[in-house]
Order: C-alpha cells, then sequence, then structure tokens
C-alpha cells in the first residue's frame, strides 16, 4: 500500500524542484508488473490460495475416480477416466444403518428442515428487531442483553432443557422441535442483525407513519419490510448455510429417519461396516456441501455482509 | 435510537392506562424474544447448573450430592484429555489464525488485482460444514492414500505425516483442518478493520520514513485493537463449541486422544445416560466461556460508560 498509495498529486507540487537531481526521481515509479514486491506479494497470495482450493479439488477428483484407481494411485492426479458412478451411488444406494436409499434421504430431510426453519426463524426475528428498535418499552433493552450473551452460551448448556420442554409439548424429535430449536437459536444473530438495520433507517419516516395513524403492524408490514429487503437477504444467506450446516440439533433433535443431510453424511462416511469408498464417500461429501457452496458463490459480497454480522454465530 | 414513543396514546384521555398494556402490540411481538433470553437462555442454564450437582442419571431428578458430580468429572481421564485437546487447539488456532488471517488480510490490502477472486477463495471453506470440512480432511490426511503417499511416492520412503492416527499428534491434525476453514473468516474481519483505518496514517508514516513493517506492527495494530478483541471473542466463543469437527474428522479417536468436551458433554448426556455427568460437564464450558466473555463486556460496555 505504502508503495503505491502516493497519489500524483504530490508530484505535481514538487514539480519546480524536479531539476534538481540530487533528490533523485521524484513521484510515482512507473507501474512494472514484474516488480520484487509484485511477485513476493502475488506468490504468496497464489500459494495461500492454492492451500485453500486443494480440499475442494481433491474432492472433485476422487469423487470422479474408480476405486482401482483410488488405491493404485495419487489423490491429486486428475482421474484417467472419469466416471459418475460414485455420485449416482452416494446420492441413491449408499446406506446408512439399514436404510440404502443414498444421500436423497438426508438432502430431502434437509430440505424439509430448511425452508419452514428460515421462513419462521426470520419472521419471529424481525417482528422482535423491529420492536426493538422503534418500540422499545421497559425492559426491552435488557431482554436484548440476555439474548446477546445468551448467544455465546455453549449450546450443550441449554440442550438438555430445551429437551425437556420439547418432550412436554410432545414435539420432541419432530420436524417442529427442530424448527423451533432453529428458531432459537438464530433469535440473537437475527435480531441484532433486524434491530440494527431498523434503527438506522431515518426516524422520521416512522414518525410521519405514526402521525398518519399506522398502527405497530401497520408500520411493520407497510414500511419497514419493504425498506428491509436487502437486510432480509443477508439473513436468508445467514440461516440458509447456517442450517444447513448443522450437525448437533439434528442429530439431538431428530429419529434417525428424520436426519439431515450433515448427519446421514457423517454416518454413511464414518461406518465402520463394509469397504470403504472413497470415491463414493467424496461425492457424498461434495454433495452436502453443494448446498452453502452454491449460496456462497451467488451471494457473494452479501454472504460477507451476512459473517461480519452474524460472526457471532461461528 | 431513541424512537420509543412509549406514552403515544394521545388520543385516550380517560384515567392512566394500566402500565402493562402501553406499548401492547410491541410487547406480545416481542414475547417470543422474551421466552427465548428468559426462559430459554437464562432458565436453561440456571437449570442445567442447578441438576449439575444432582446424581441424575437416565432422568433428570432433584436429589443433591454436592460436587460428587465435579470430582467424578476432574478425576475421569477422559476428561483431562478433553479438556488439554481444547487448551492446545484453542491456544493455537486462537495464534494462528490471527496471524494468518492478519497477514493474508494485510497483503488483500495492497491494492491488489483480483482482489474479489482471492477474497472468494479464502472464504468459501467458512460456508461449508464442520462435517464436510472434517471428512475431506480425513481423506487428505488418510496415510494410505493422502499426503504421507504422495510424498513417500517422490522417494522419501521414511516419511511420517500421520496425524489421524497419531494419539500425540492427532489435535493437530484436527488443528490444520479447523484453521483450512476459519481463516478467511478471520482475514475478513481483519481486512474490514484494515479498510477502516484512515489514509493519512499511512501517508503520515511514509513522510516519517517508517518502514511498512513498522507501521503495521506500532501503529496500525494498536489502531486495530477493538478488531482484535471482537475477532478474538468470536474464535474464543466458537472454540469452545468444538464438536462437529472431531466427530467427522476422527470420531474421538484413536482411542479417546482427541475428545474434546463438548463431545464429553454429548456422549454422556445422550448416550452413557449419565445426565448429571453430562451437566457438571456443560457447567464446566459455561464458566470457560464466561471467563472469555465477562472481562470483554465489561471493556466494551463497561468502559464505554465511563468515556
Amino acid at each position: 500500500m505504502s508503495n503505491v498509495s502516493s497519489p500524483n498529486t504530490a508530484v505535481a507540487g514538487a514539480a519546480p524542484i524536479k531539476t534538481s537531481l540530487s533528490d533523485g526521481p521524484r513521484g510515482r515509479r512507473p507501474k512494472r508488473m514484474l516488480s520484487r514486491r509484485n511477485i513476493m506479494l502475488y506468490g504468496i497470495l497464489g500459494v495461500a490460495a492454492l492451500y485453500y482450493l486443494l480440499p475442494l479439488y481433491v474432492m472433485v477428483v476422487t469423487s470422479l475416480k474408480g476405486m482401482p484407481e483410488i488405491r493404485l494411485g495419487n489423490i491429486f492426479a486428475p482421474p484417467m477416466e472419469i466416471t459418475f458412478e460414485p455420485w449416482v451411488k452416494a446420492w441413491a444406494e449408499a446406506c446408512t444403518g439399514l436404510n440404502c436409499d443414498g444421500l436423497s434421504r438426508g438432502f430431502w430431510n434437509s430440505v424439509r428442515i430448511l425452508i419452514p426453519s428460515v421462513v419462521v426463524s426470520i419472521a419471529v426475528a424481525s417482528v422482535s428487531g423491529y420492536a426493538l428498535a422503534n418500540w422499545r418499552f421497559k425492559g426491552s433493552e435488557l431482554f436484548f442483553s440476555i439474548l446477546i450473551i445468551g448467544a455465546f452460551i455453549p449450546y450443550q448448556v441449554m440442550i438438555y432443557p430445551i429437551v425437556i420442554v420439547l418432550r412436554n409439548m410432545g414435539i420432541y424429535g419432530t420436524l417442529t422441535g427442530l424448527i423451533v430449536v432453529h428458531t432459537i437459536f438464530g433469535m440473537p444473530i437475527l435480531t441484532l442483525l433486524f434491530r440494527n438495520y431498523f434503527a438506522s433507517l431515518p426516524e422520521e419516516l416512522f414518525k410521519a407513519a405514526r402521525i398518519d395513524g399506522a398502527g405497530f403492524w401497520q408500520i411493520y408490514s407497510r414500511i419497514m419490510l419493504p425498506m428491509a429487503l436487502p437486510i432480509f437477504v443477508v439473513a436468508m444467506i445467514l440461516q440458509v448455510t447456517g442450517i444447513w450446516n448443522d450437525f448437533l440439533f439434528g442429530v439431538v433433535f431428530t429419529r434417525p429417519d428424520t436426519y439431515p443431510m450433515t448427519v446421514q453424511l457423517n454416518n454413511i462416511v464414518n461406518s465402520v461396516q463394509g469397504v470403504k469408498e472413497y470415491n463414493v464417500n467424496m461425492a457424498a461429501t461434495l454433495l452436502t456441501g453443494a448446498v452453502p457452496l452454491i449460496v456462497y458463490f451467488v451471494s457473494g459480497r452479501l454472504f460477507v455482509r451476512g459473517i461480519a454480522a452474524g460472526a457471532v454465530k461461528g | 435510537m431513541a424512537k420509543s414513543i412509549p406514552s403515544a396514546r394521545p388520543n385516550i384521555p380517560s384515567a392512566r392506562p394500566n402500565q402493562l398494556f402501553r406499548n401492547l402490540n410491541s410487547k406480545i411481538a416481542s414475547i417470543p424474544m422474551i421466552f427465548v433470553a428468559l426462559v430459554i437462555f437464562l432458565g436453561g442454564s440456571v437449570w442445567t447448573v442447578v441438576y449439575s450437582f444432582t446424581n441424575s442419571r437416565l432422568l433428570p431428578r432433584l436429589s443433591f450430592v454436592g460436587l460428587d458430580q465435579y470430582e467424578r468429572l476432574w478425576a475421569s481421564s477422559r476428561w483431562i484429555i478433553s479438556i488439554q485437546n481444547l487448551a492446545i487447539y484453542g491456544v493455537l488456532s486462537l495464534i494462528f489464525s490471527m496471524v494468518i488471517g492478519f497477514v493474508l488480510a494485510a497483503l488483500m490490502d495492497q491494492k491488489i488485482r483480483f482482489e474479489n477472486v482471492f477474497r472468494t477463495i479464502f472464504l468459501y471453506p467458512f460456508a461449508l460444514s464442520f462435517i464436510v470440512t472434517g471428512l475431506v480432511w480425513q481423506w487428505l490426511l488418510n496415510p494410505e492414500y493422502g499426503v504421507q503417499h504422495i510424498v513417500r511416492g517422490f522417494g522419501w520412503e521414511g516419511f511420517v505425516f500421520n496425524p489421524l492416527y497419531d494419539a500425540d499428534l492427532v489435535i493437530y491434525g484436527i488443528l490444520i483442518a479447523g484453521l483450512w476453514q476459519g481463516t478467511g473468516l478471520v482475514m475478513c474481519l481483519m481486512l474490514a478493520g484494515l479498510r477502516g483505518i484512515d489514509e493519512d496514517i499511512w501517508k503520515a508514516a511514509r513522510v516519517d520514513g517508517i518502514p511498512m513493517w513498522r507501521t503495521y506492527l506500532f501503529i496500525v495494530i494498536p489502531m486495530m485493537r477493538p478488531v482484535f478483541i471482537t475477532t478474538l471473542v468470536i474464535i474464543g466463543s466458537g472454540i469452545v463449541k468444538l464438536y462437529d469437527l472431531v466427530v467427522a474428522q476422527t470420531s474421538g479417536g484413536p482411542g479417546n486422544a482427541s475428545e474434546v468436551p463438548a463431545k464429553y458433554v454429548y456422549d454422556y448426556m445422550f448416550q452413557a445416560q449419565n445426565l448429571g455427568q453430562g451437566f457438571a460437564a456443560s457447567t464446566m464450558m459455561l464458566l470457560t466461556v464466561a471467563i472469555i466473555i465477562v472481562p470483554w463486556a465489561y471493556l466494551e460496555f463497561g468502559g464505554r460508560k465511563r468515556v
């Protein structure tokens, strides 16, 4: 930065003295792509990028090889003959326990968990954030502080009480139960996200609506909601990747036939019986990682914004 | 911020409205939040702490046994290993992810080309779950086919790099995977911090002839203190939760060499039917987090009020 950042304005000011050669050349040196600094800079970045890309590459390559080729060779070598059989097998035939219908079951379970969880958690949190930003009442900030501190409490501390609550409600082990759990644990970060966003909107907007006689829900649905579209997208990215990648809640709060994809993937790959089929395992891993990866590559900068706000969740 | 108009009911001239019904809609809308904050987060934590002093086994029972569970916990070699692993993983992953994250961010801040491409590459592992991360690295570190096999293939027959099957090294194998997944996030946070530094600082440092590395070390990093603290808290609270990665990569093995506290809790609660142990262990986790969070919250929020 320091080498290139001095802009030409400095040169213009110093132009008259430029003739005294003893000072050496002034101003910006002509840019050379292959300066030592650039080679170092891009070299380090390139090596780092390779390191980060390597596992993805190995996953793809391994998943396209047949087992004989894997046994012979080099995990980094590209496949000699490409086969999609591992993918088919991972999707439709891989076994967990007695079920041999592959990861597709987990995928659809995850979809069934994901959609309602994302919708409910965002709906609840956006209303809470709106209430906190625009309709504060006595104690609201205190509850909010507890909520934020709660985000740091390890889940293990709260899991068993939740199990008891859900069991008493009769929804332990059901999809509804898991949706409730995802809504609970999405609450702190999403509420924070919406609260800060609504608080950043111009206050006059809210006041004008009040004067015009709009109430709590009217202002929310007619004014705040349409203006909050970008933050809804950020929240969605956050929740889609978070819920899809969840493992712990899936294990604790579902039954084997409704396990989400991550849990099923782990059971397939780490099962002790049978011959290890590394190509099928890698295809299954890629399939599970595909959804968040697609969300990530499509959303780009919004994802970064989401994690910057939502890093608390990590 | 001060948008609250709690007394905004001017068209009801009757006697003082009941305090409880003021701003009623907002209170109704906040019921889920209040429920989560008080019942789940606060209530759940207190419940777990209270029951950690009982001898609950299959079902929670309120028969207090004092500190028995804790004595048993700290006498268990598995718990000691878990704590040691978490300490090693925690300290090293804090140091390495901070250093790597900062260096990458500093490099990215040199007005480079393809910044978006590099950022996308460094950050994509963060989008993947710990399960996927663990399984990929399990495969890469596989002694028969992975890195060890490749290096031996180059002719170095005695090369040993087998962390996942070596009880002394297994936690470092997990660390490699954890760093791969998490440094991108640190890089992003640091980069945001670097971008927040005034350009004039750099100019001033250049005018004074301070070399670049010294500018970073003595000017920029101290200025980025809040970013570092936030990052520290984020990574720190994530480390305590470390669970999925271990389950996927090693299942706690070989033996119990890569056990971690979160896994201990889960196993005792849901598999060994020994709830009391699980509660005691999770209370210890809560304590660990409190040690990290409380000073931070004090600095962050307590300090601000005084200023």
